[in-house]
């Protein structure tokens, strides 16, 4: 009946050793995958969405359409 | 005479309460056994339960003339226990054995349908409320008015770029 004597100490080092590289590992892989699946896609929709932005073109439509309080359509 | 004090008053009630409470244990002796049965949780209690397996006190306390020689025979070497009085010493401390207590009972269909039966009532107050006391509803409502809305917020182009603006194509005049 005599048993070894179990591990008394060091649970929690021993426990981080496994765990910890682990944690940071899919911990940046996450911000990696988030980065390049919505904050990359978003930046280039913004850009491109700019590049071909006409504000005048825009707001006379707008104007037209009679959203507008300030300013009533031309034909008014 | 004309006048109670408060005193008098005070023992005529006392004499009514009395009447009542004496009234009420003639009835009560009439029932016969319907008082419910009181724990006396100021001594060590028995329980039947998983998580926690050796309640305060034996189950059996008043043993009879068998139950006391056989309690005799347990203080000397088990060996000489039958099977039998191993089950019987068992009974004597326990009510139920472990796989008695996990024993599946059928309170959940209760559950259920007792929730079920609440839910059902709930939905009838709701529509009865529904019929007969909300308020006619805002303007803003109306078919009408939703589709001129709808109109309005695609001329002001409302997220023109991952929204709610984008998902409309602008020349064939529907959703993307």
């Amino acid at each position: 009946m005599s048993l070894p004597k179990p591990v008394m100490r060091g649970l929690l080092a021993k426990r981080l050793r496994f765990h910890l590289p682990i944690a940071f590992t899919l911990s940046i892989v996450a911000a990696l995958m988030f980065k390049y699946s919505v904050t990359e896609p978003r930046k280039k929709a913004y850009a491109d969405f700019y590049k071909q932005y006409d504000s005048v073109k825009e707001y006379n439509r707008m104007r037209e359409a009679g959203i507008f309080e300030s300013v009533r359509p031309s034909g008014e | 005479m004309l006048r109670l004090t408060a005193g008098r008053a005070g023992s005529l009630l006392a004499r009514r309460a009395t009447a009542a409470v004496t009234t009420s244990g003639a009835r009560m002796s009439s029932h016969g056994q319907e008082v419910t049965e009181t724990v006396d949780m100021s001594k060590p209690m028995y329980w039947d339960r998983l998580d926690t397996p050796l309640p305060d006190r034996p189950f059996k306390e008043d043993l009879t003339a068998a139950d006391k020689s056989l309690k005799q025979k347990e203080k000397g070497p088990w060996g000489q226990l039958t099977k039998e009085e191993k089950i019987a010493l068992y009974r004597l401390m326990f009510c139920q054995t472990y796989t008695e207590m996990k024993q599946p009972s059928s309170e959940w269909k209760t559950v259920l349908g007792g929730i079920f039966i609440f839910l059902g009532l709930t939905g009838l107050v709701v529509w009865w409320q529904a019929l007969y006391v909300y308020p006619p509803a805002p303007r803003t409502f109306d078919h009408e008015w939703q589709a001129k809305q709808l109109k309005r917020m695609l001329d002001m182009k409302i997220n023109p770029i991952e929204g709610f603006a984008a998902k409309w194509d602008y020349e064939k005049g529907q959703w993307k």
